[in-house]
Formats: C-alpha cells, structure tokens, sequence
C-alpha cells in the first residue's frame, strides 16, 4: 500500500522544501519515494500543489482523485481547491491564515473566509486546524510554517513517519543555524 | 552505485555526465532548466559547461564540439526548439562525429510555455531519432542510450521529456562519479567534403538518412524499452498503446486480472514498425493514449493500412482522448473504462464548494518592473499608444490593475511588433518592453531593424540584472558564467549607443516622479530611442528597510492597492496594513499615497552611468 499525500499553498510559502522533508525520512527508512512539484511562472503567487508518494506500489508520482491520504495544507482556500483529491475519511492539516490574493481587490472573486473555514469543517472529519499566526509569534518567525505542519501531520499519525524520522531529515537538508528554530518547530503545537 | 532522490531534470543532467558528456550548451526554459543547472553543479572540472545567449548559439555551440569529438549535450524547452531548428535542420544533414543529445522539455497543458508543440513530431519532421522517457529512473538510464545511440550513428538524437518527468522526482540508483564514462576528444579533423553543406552533399545525405532511419525502426523494434505487455482476462482483443509519463498513467489504472495488452513506445521516431505488428497481431480494436500529437495513433494507422490489418485505431482523431491539454490519472482512466465498456469510478463530486479566490502569478512585492509599467502608464496617461510585451516575469505587467502589455508573442517578438503597428498607426505611441536577458536572446536583431527601418518606437529595457522567471541564471549583463568565471559585462547602453540610438537614459524606476519624466522627454523624441529602467530583482536583493503604514494618516483611499496591486498591500478594516513578510521596503507605494501615510522603507541602491547613484 503506499501513502499519498497531497501538500498544497501559495507559491513561495515552502510546499517544495516539506515535500523533500517528507521524501529524505521516508528514503531513510527504504520506502520508495516518488513526488511531482509545480515549478515554474505559478511560483510567482501562483496555486501550487506537490504530489508526494509512499511506496512501492504508485506506478507514477501523479495520483487520481480521491486517493490522498492526507492533504498538508499551507492556506484555507488551497485546501478546499485540493479537497477533491482526498480519500474518503482522509485527513486534513491546515494553516488557519488566509493568504489573500491581489485578484480578491481586483475585481476578481472575494476571498470568503468564514464559508471556507465552515466548509473544511464540514467536509472533512479527520480536521486538524493550525494557527500559524500563533506559532510564528512564539517561535519567532514565520519562515517555518512547513515545518509546524509536518509537526502537526506526524502527530495526526498520517505520514507513517515519526517525529525523529523528519528531525534527521531537517538536519540532513538545512544548515546547523537553522536546527533550533525548526526543531522547536516541529514540536509546537 | 549509490541511491539519490532525484528530480527527472537532475537525472537527465547525471546520466549524460554518467555517459561522459564534455560539452553542454543551452537556454533556461521551463521546464527544462534545471538539467543544465545540474551539470553545473555536478561536472567534474573537464566538463564544459554554459548558458548561451539563446537556443540557436547553445544548437551551434554544441555542434562544433561533436565535429570535435567531444559528446555534447543541448538543453532548451519546446519554444527554444524552434529557435535551433535553423542549425539543427541543417546539422542532421551533415552529422556529428561525437555524440550529441538534443534535450527538449515539452509541456503539456501548458503549464509555462506559449504552445502545446510535440518534439516527437518535430523529430519527424527533421528526421532525428527520439527518446521519450517514463520515468525519473528511465530517464537517467535513456539519456546514456540515447548518447550511444547517437554516436553509433553520427546523427544529433532527440532526447525529449515532458514536465511530469522533467519535474517528478524519485529515489533512484545513480553511478558514482568514480564509474562515469571519459571520452577524450579527438579534436577537429579538416575535410571540407563532410562539414561545408553545399546542394550536392544534401541530396547525397539526404538518401543515406532515409535508408537509416528505415534501418533504424526495424533495429529499435528489439529496443527493450519498445516493449508489448500481454493481455489479460476477457480485454485479450483489445490494445493500448502509449508513451512518456503517460504510460504511467494506464498503469495506475490497469486492472491486474483483466486488462487490455500494452504497447509502450519510447522511440516515436523512427517508428517501432516491426514491434508496432507485433503488437497488433490479434487485436481488434487499439487505444492510444498519447499527450500532445495523435504521433503514435497516425503510425499505427499507418502500419495498418500497410501490412492490411483490420485493427480499429482510436484515440484524439476519433475523440476518444482530448486532443489538447494535458493528462491525467483520471482523465486517463476514464477514456481506458470507456474503451472497455466499464463504468469509470466515479470521481467525488466536488459538491457545495464555496467560491475561491483566484491566484494568477503576479509580480513579487515590491518587483521595479511594477514600478517601470507604472511610470510609463502614468507618463503615457490619455496618449494613443501600444505596449509591446516579451517573455519573462514582466508578462505579468499584462494582469490588472497594470494592465500594460498589450501583446506578448515569443522571445524578442515585441521590439518588431512595435514596428509593424507603427508603419500601419503611425499615429500611435508605440513602447516595446524587453527584459535584460530576453534583449540578449534575441532583442538585438529587433532594434537594429527598428532603427535601420526608420521606425518611432521606445524601447524599454527592464534590466532587473538577472534572468529571474526561469530561477536567476546569468546572462551575458551579469559579468558571470555557468562555469563559475567573472568575466567583463555586456553594457546594454553601449549596445545601444552602438547600434547608433542617439537618445538612451538609464533611470532607477523606483525613482518614480524622475522616471515618469523620463518617459515622458525621451518617447517625445523621433526615431527609435531606449529607457533602461534599471533595479535588481527583488527576490535576489536583500530589503534594507521595510514599509510601514501610519493608521493615523491612511484615509483608506486604497489609492495604493488599486493602481499598483502589490502583494504586500492589503486591505484590512477599511484601511491598508502592510504584509511584512513581503515587503522590501521599494518605497512605490510611499510614493503613490496622496497623505503621506507610508513610510520607512529604503530603495536598494542603483549605480546608474557617470557614477551616479540614485
């Protein structure tokens, strides 16, 4: 059986450098790994999504619809553009803070915050909700919004991968500087 | 041997390393771009590597080297192709000594490109071999067939992935760099009978390639990678043939106990013939399912005809998969559910969904092309006039509320286009907006014809000092190049000057009451005439300061957010707070607000000519 996990947010909020977290701890146990990134014009504030999977058994780095075990998800409204790809009773990990595009004060749609928050909380039964504004005020920083939503998914039991699996992965990916701050990260909650 | 997760474009640029590539030469271009950053990464000290000015000097560049004998390696997208094609049509011709890969990313979608083109029928056309990978993990092994292949022949092959393979990434087992190939390169031999392509050598060649590539099908029909999968249960008279990151897509969606038997092409040119009535023998009807050109349905129809088979051939010609567009597990499962007359599961119903915002790529906070677009907006305000755009992040300057470029066609295109609205309007204002890199590419060419002409154009050079969409390469204005030198800079002002353009002015755009003076005194000029807007890319430079909005002062006029759309503004409770984790402090916005209730950010400084800084 393999995992499918979809990550999702806006372009430049870090959904690559999660889904490669994810990838080097599962390498690291010998799971076969096979991911597939938006690369390209969509990273200038563009939707962005990374499929990633988890075993031998996915023929491609692609999965259908309604296959996704969890959906780690960097904003409210890419979690509802996603949703479509999560599995009956899949899981959802959502950051609580909505990044709000120039289309929205544009002439483009409105950004309906309150109808998408009641509409995840009515969709999806396996929710768990992460206040990011709250985490970047006591971590410090809000540059390690990936990593409280890979703390959040482990916790949620979802990834099949353990706390230290992607504690030795964030010390094999970044720099010595940045250990403190992501492994207080990953623990927060 | 040792296993990496690798992304399809890292896995192209270490095979080729692994079959000893000495010379790589290319343009960026997603999806492609991150085979030659690779090898700049990974090459040992003996491997030449560079970014050429464009596609057509990376194609010439590596054809010298294979006429020397060194394996050579050129990386573009789909649209670069077309740039090359003027050598590489030629080349096929005349042939290469050493082995020379032509790597092309085809994008389906498209997701980054301006064309849905299909190099597999671009193979056809020039009549050059083509790889077609899978996979991550096949790509890195193809790529070193594909050099092989290449030499054997002394033909340049295609090499061609599409953005699911280019962009996927796999744990795969790569060579270590103890185990890769060294080729020596014999050097250039003198024999003006093989390298100087004259009417008579053509028509000679010409034969000889026809005669190969009839060879060649039958030998590639025992390529393990032409492979036929057998049929099982009740499916056993029906086929599908397929290719690329789309045979993935039926294997997910292979039923193990009853499925149809498989043709898997990963040569579309020339064409598997053999393996092709191999594979036919039996069957009564055939799926193909194939991204971009019907390439493999039309052979298959083809080989029917020929050999008198009475095998239906259906796909994009008979509507059963979408003609244009992009792929997908599902979308792929649907037409093989329908072509075997089972229901196809059914996907969720996406329900009850609120509305969600769009999100189109915008310029970066606190971007100067933002700031280059408004000032001439505001200098041109109630003028006749045409915004010729290019390609490169400042297509964006297209999305309200800039609203500035008024075409966008290829590389280079809008200088010209410029041109041939004035000589049919030549009461218009016509500005041509270019970026560094794309002036380098292919601007030139554009402005001396505008100058040679007797056009009235402006042209505005957006020189942001890097190639910023495709991810930051150097380019010929950098003074840097890929094989890690500091070299003299092109200077775009003397080019300019060169050219013979008497009126050039270089100007920081954030500067923005001196920019859109600017504007305004030198498009009142005659002739052809340049503004360089001058300001390095935001996402490379490091903010000094950031903004901060006064809520004493801030009548919430939103004046800020309605004619820059940045995305550092945003509206809250009827007034504007600044987003501080985008901002860069580039003071536009300062500028812009009618009560002076921003402040506190810092330009980055800009050295612009006589040692001024603005």
């Amino acid at each position: 059986m393999s995992t499918n996990i979809i990550l999702c947010g806006v372009g430049g909020q870090g959904t690559i450098l999660a889904s490669k977290l994810i990838a080097s701890a599962a390498m690291a146990r010998d799971v076969a790994v096979k991911t597939a990134e938006t690369i390209g014009m969509a990273q200038r504030g563009g939707s962005v999504f990374s499929h990633v999977r988890l075993g031998e058994d996915a023929a491609c780095p692609l999965m259908a619809r309604g296959s996704a075990d969890l959906v780690l998800a960097f904003e409210p409204a890419e979690a509802v553009r996603q949703l479509p790809f999560l599995k009956p009773g899949g899981c959802v990990v959502t950051s609580t803070r909505p990044v709000v595009p120039v289309s929205a004060m544009t002439g483009g749609p409105a950004y309906d915050y309150e109808g998408i928050m009641e509409y995840l909380k009515a969709k999806v039964s396996n929710l768990v909700l992460v206040d990011s504004d709250r985490a970047a005020a006591e971590l410090g920083s809000a540059k390690c919004l990936n990593v409280v939503l890979l703390g959040a998914a482990v916790r949620a039991g979802e990834l099949g991968l353990s706390e230290g699996d992607i504690l030795a992965a964030l010390h094999e990916r970044l720099p010595e500087k940045l250990w403190e701050l992501n492994e207080r990260a990953l623990a927060w909650a | 041997m040792h296993k990496e997760f690798l992304m399809g474009n890292e896995a192209i640029a270490l095979g080729a390393l692994a079959a000893g590539v000495n010379v790589v030469a290319g343009y960026p271009g997603t999806p492609s771009t991150e085979v030659l950053e690779t090898i700049a990464r990974r090459r040992t000290q003996d491997v030449y590597v560079e970014w050429s000015i464009n596609e057509k000097a990376a194609m010439e560049v590596a054809a010298g080297a294979a006429y020397s004998g060194a394996r050579a390696m050129v990386t573009c997208k789909q649209v670069g192709l077309n740039v090359a094609s003027d050598p590489l049509m030629s080349l096929e011709y005349i042939g290469v000594k050493a082995g020379m890969v032509v790597m092309v990313a085809d994008d389906p979608g498209p997701i980054s490109s301006q064309t849905e083109q299909d190099t597999r029928t671009f193979a056809q056309f020039s009549k050059l071999p083509c790889f077609d990978p899978s996979s991550v993990a096949e790509a890195y092994e193809m790529i070193q067939e594909a050099f092989e292949l290449s030499e054997r022949l002394g033909t340049p092959v295609f090499f061609r992935a599409t953005t699911r393979v280019d962009h996927g990434y796999e744990s795969i087992e790569v060579a270590d760099e103890g185990e890769w190939q060294h080729n020596q390169p014999e050097g250039f031999v003198k024999d003006s009978s093989r390298w100087v392509i004259f009417p008579r050598l053509s028509v000679v060649n010409h034969a000889k390639i026809e005669a190969r590539n009839a060879r060649l099908s039958d030998e590639l029909s025992s390529y393990e990678r032409n492979f036929v999968v057998p049929g099982a249960g009740e499916c056993k008279r029906l086929g599908i043939a397929t290719h690329g990151i789309n045979y993935a897509y039926v294997r997910e969606n292979l039923d193990a106990e009853n499925h149809p038997r498989v043709l898997r092409v990963a040569t579309p040119f020339p064409f598997p013939e053999r393996k092709a009535v191999e594979f036919l023998e039996g069957l009564d009807e055939v799926l193909c399912v194939e991204e971009l050109d019907p390439v493999i349905e039309r052979e298959l129809t083809y080989v029917c005809g020929k050999y008198g088979l009475d095998v239906r051939i259906r796909g994009k010609l008979t509507g059963d998969v979408a003609p244009s567009g992009e792929n997908s597990v599902e979308s792929v499962g649907a037409a093989i559910a329908a072509f075997v007359g089972k229901e196809a599961s059914a996907a969720p119903a996406p329900g009850d969904a609120p509305t969600l915002p769009v999100r189109p790529p915008v310029l970066c906070a606190g971007c100067p092309h933002r700031a280059s677009f408004y000032a001439v907006k505001r200098a041109m305000a109630g003028k006749k006039t045409i915004f010729c755009g290019d390609i490169g992040c400042y297509t964006l300057g297209n999305a309200a509320p800039l609203d500035m470029v008024d075409t966008c066609l290829c590389m280079g295109a809008g200088i010209d286009i410029a041109q041939g609205v004035f000589h049919v309007e030549p009461d218009t204002t016509c500005f041509a907006f270019v970026g560094d890199s794309t002036f380098f590419a292919s601007g030139i060419t554009g402005t001396i014809n505008a100058f040679y002409n007797q056009a009235d154009l402006t042209l505005v050079v957006l020189d942001n000092s890097t190639t910023a969409m495709t991810g930051h390469q150097p380019h010929p204005g950098t003074g840097r190049t890929m094989m890690g030198e500091v070299v003299a800079k092109v200077n775009i002002e003397a080019v300019l000057r060169g050219i013979g353009l008497s009126v050039v002015e270089t100007v920081d755009p954030l500067d923005h009451e001196r920019a859109v003076e600017t504007v305004r005194r030198v498009a009142a000029e005659p002739g052809v005439k340049a503004i360089i807007f001058k300001s390095p890319c935001v996402v490379l430079a490091k903010p000094q300061a950031r903004s901060v909005v006064d809520p004493e002062k801030c009548v919430g006029c939103q004046r800020c957010v309605k004619q820059l759309g940045c995305p550092g503004l945003v509206p809250r409770d009827g007034k504007v707070v600044i987003d501080e984790s985008l901002c860069t402090g580039c003071t536009l916005c300062e500028q812009v607000c009618p009560f002076g209730a921003i402040s506190g950010g810092c330009r980055i400084p800009v050295e612009l000519p006589g040692g001024e800084r603005a």
